[in-house]
C-alpha cells in the first residue's frame, strides 16, 4: 500500500549510488508539477513522486481530487502549467507537439469512458494502435485477433461498439489499451461499467500485464479491487495534493525505490 | 509526395460516411462551373478586344468637308502617299443610309449635304503627318479621324469586362478556399472524439491531416469534375448560338487552343488549391485545439 511515488529530488539530484540506481528504474518522474485549467485554481499542486518502471499502482482520492487530471498528464494529453515532468527518462514538460506521439505510443490508455470509435467495429478498434503505429495489415490481422481472443471477444470482432455491453465495450478499450505492449498502462475507473465478476477478470488482464512488467496505474474508489492485487502501491490526492502526512511518498526508504 | 492520397481500407474507414457527402463535391462543383464560364467569358471578351483593337490600330477616317467633288484629287492623293496600304471611298450611299437611321427619311434626302468619306489603312511605321499633308494640300479641310479614338470606349469597357472577369475568378477562387475551411473545420468538429482517441494513442498531426485532406481532395475532384462537364456542356451551348455570332464577328472563334489549356486547368487548379487550404486549415486547427 505504500507509495512508490517518491520525491522527486532523490532521483534528479541525489549523487548517491541508491539514488541513480532509482534514477534508472524510474519511468516517469514529477519534479513540483501543477495544472490548472485556464485562470481556474490549481487542480493539482506541487506534486514531486517518481513511478517505477513494473509496478502496480492504485491511484485513489474522493470525486474532484485530481486523479482523472494526473492520468492526463501522465498519458500526455496535458501538459503542466508549472514544474516538470520526465517520461521514459525525456524531459516531455516543454517538449515539441511533434515529439509526443512516439511517447503516447508507449503509453496504454483504458479512459473512463472507453473512448472507441463507434463507427469502427471492435476488430478496427483494437487494431488502430498498431495502425497509427504503421504496421501492416498482415502484421496487425494476428496479434488482433489473439488480443480479442485474450479478452474474450473473438466472436465479437465485426461488432460495432454500439452493439456491445458495457463490458464488452471495457473489454475493446482495454485491448485497446494493451495491444502495442505498452511500457505504462494508464486506467481511469476502468471497472466503473462492470460487474464485479468481470471487475475481478480485467484486474487478472492487468496484473497479467504488470508481470510481463508493463507498469499499470489505475484510478479506482473500489476498495475490493485494490485488495485484489497483493502488493500493488497505492497513492490518494486529495484536493490536487499527494496526502503524505508521514512524508514516505517524498522521502521513502531505499528498499521502496524498486516495484 | 502523394502518399496521403492513397488510404488502405481501414485507414479510409476512420472518418464515417460515404464519400461525397458533405457540401463539400456540391461547392466545388458549382464554383469550377461559374468560374469556367466566367473565365471563358472573360477571354473571349480578350481576344474579341485584341483583334478589334489590332483591326484598328492603322485605320483612318478621311473626312473631306468639301463634298464629293475633289474626292477624287484627295483619294489619288492619299494613295500616292508613302505608307498608305490602302484608300478606300466610302460610298455616299452607304452614308446616307447611315444617316437615314439617325434622321429618318431626311437622311436620303439630296439636298442634305455629306461630307465625303475615306477609309485609310496606314502600314505601321508610315509617317501619318506626312501622309495629312499631302491629302490636305489636295482637298483643303480634311481632316483624319483615328477609329481608336472613336472606339477608344468600347474598347475601354471591354477591358474592365475582361478584369472584372479575372477579378471573378480570384473571389470565387477565395470564396472556395473559405468554404473549404469551413467543410475542414466542420468535418473537424464532427469527428472530434475519433481525433482525440488517434491523438491518445500516438497519432501525429500529420496523420490525422491526411484523413481529412484526402477526403476533400477527392470530393473536390468529383465536384470539379461534375462542374467542368457542365461548364463545357452551356460553353457547347453557347458555341451553337451567340459565341457562333461573336466568331462571325471576329472571323475566327472567340476562344483559342491556349484559351481552352487554361480553362482545362481551371479544375485541376480548384482541386489542387482545396486541397491545400483543407491541409493548412486541418493541421493549424490541431495546433491551436491541443
Amino acid at each position: 500500500m505504500r507509495g512508490h511515488w517518491q520525491g522527486s529530488g532523490r532521483c534528479a539530484r541525489s549523487p548517491s549510488r541508491a539514488g541513480r540506481d532509482e534514477a534508472l528504474s524510474a519511468i516517469v518522474e514529477f519534479d513540483s508539477v501543477g495544472l490548472r485549467y485556464g485562470t481556474g485554481a490549481e487542480v493539482l499542486r506541487d506534486l514531486d513522486f517518481r513511478l517505477g518502471r513494473g509496478t502496480f499502482y492504485f491511484l485513489t482520492g474522493p470525486s474532484g481530487a485530481g486523479k482523472t487530471s494526473l492520468l492526463k498528464l501522465l498519458y500526455l494529453a496535458q501538459r503542466p502549467t508549472r514544474g516538470r515532468i520526465r517520461l521514459f527518462g525525456e524531459e516531455l514538460s516543454e517538449a515539441p507537439r511533434d515529439v509526443l506521439p512516439n511517447f503516447r505510443r508507449r503509453i496504454g490508455v483504458v479512459f473512463q469512458d472507453f473512448r472507441l470509435i463507434r463507427h469502427l467495429s471492435a476488430f478496427d478498434n483494437v487494431a488502430l494502435p498498431l495502425r497509427i503505429a504503421g504496421k501492416s495489415e498482415v502484421d496487425v490481422e494476428g496479434p488482433v485477433r489473439e488480443m480479442l481472443a485474450w479478452v474474450g471477444l473473438a466472436d465479437r470482432a465485426s461488432a460495432r461498439p454500439a452493439t456491445l455491453s458495457g463490458g464488452e465495450q471495457q473489454r475493446v478499450a482495454i485491448a485497446r489499451a494493451v495491444i502495442s505492449q505498452p511500457e505504462i498502462l494508464v486506467a481511469d475507473e476502468p471497472t466503473g461499467n462492470v460487474d464485479a465478476e468481470m471487475a475481478g477478470r480485467l484486474m487478472n488482464l492487468f496484473s497479467a500485464l504488470n508481470r510481463l512488467g508493463t507498469t499499470v496505474v489505475v484510478a479506482t474508489h473500489d476498495i475490493g479491487l485494490i485488495a485484489s492485487i497483493p502488493g500493488a502501491q497505492m497513492v490518494r490526492l486529495e484536493n490536487g495534493s499527494m496526502v503524505d502526512p508521514t512524508g514516505a511518498l517524498r522521502n521513502p526508504p531505499p528498499d521502496r525505490g524498486q516495484g | 509526395m502523394f502518399d496521403w492520397l492513397f488510404a488502405a481500407p481501414a485507414e479510409r474507414r476512420l472518418l464515417p460516411g460515404g464519400r461525397f457527402r458533405g457540401p463539400t463535391p456540391f461547392v466545388i462543383a458549382i464554383m469550377t462551373f461559374a468560374m469556367m464560364t466566367v473565365a471563358a467569358a472573360g477571354l473571349a471578351l480578350s481576344n474579341a478586344a485584341g483583334l478589334v483593337a489590332q483591326g484598328i490600330e492603322n485605320r483612318y477616317a478621311v473626312q473631306i468637308p468639301a463634298g464629293t467633288n475633289i474626292l477624287p484629287r484627295a483619294l489619288a492623293a492619299a494613295r500616292s502617299s508613302p505608307g498608305v496600304v490602302k484608300a478606300e471611298p466610302v460610298p455616299e450611299a452607304e452614308m446616307r443610309r447611315t444617316l437615314e437611321s439617325w434622321l429618318g427619311p431626311a437622311g436620303v434626302d439630296d439636298q442634305l449635304p455629306v461630307p465625303a468619306l475615306i477609309t485609310l489603312d496606314i502600314a505601321d511605321n508610315a509617317n501619318l503627318a506626312a501622309i495629312a499633308r499631302r491629302v490636305e494640300a489636295a482637298a483643303p479641310g480634311a481632316r483624319f479621324i483615328a477609329h481608336r479614338e472613336v472606339l477608344e470606349p468600347l474598347l475601354r469597357a471591354i477591358w474592365v469586362l475582361k478584369w472584372l472577369a479575372l477579378s471573378l475568378v480570384a473571389l470565387m477562387a477565395a470564396a472556395t478556399s473559405a468554404a473549404v475551411v469551413l467543410a475542414a473545420r466542420g468535418a473537424l468538429d464532427t469527428n472530434r472524439s475519433t481525433i482525440e482517441v488517434m491523438h491518445g494513442i500516438g497519432a501525429t498531426d500529420i496523420q490525422v491531416t491526411n484523413l481529412f485532406q484526402r477526403k476533400i481532395a477527392l470530393d473536390s475532384l468529383v465536384g470539379a469534375m461534375a462542374g467542368a462537364v457542365a461548364a463545357v456542356l452551356v460553353l457547347l451551348l453557347l458555341a451553337g448560338g451567340g459565341t457562333a455570332f461573336a466568331g462571325d464577328l471576329m472571323g475566327r472563334s472567340p476562344l483559342h487552343g491556349l484559351d481552352f489549356v487554361m480553362l482545362g486547368l481551371l479544375p485541376l487548379a480548384l482541386v489542387v488549391l482545396a486541397t491545400w487550404v483543407a491541409r493548412t486549415a486541418v493541421l493549424s486547427t490541431l495546433r491551436q485545439a491541443t
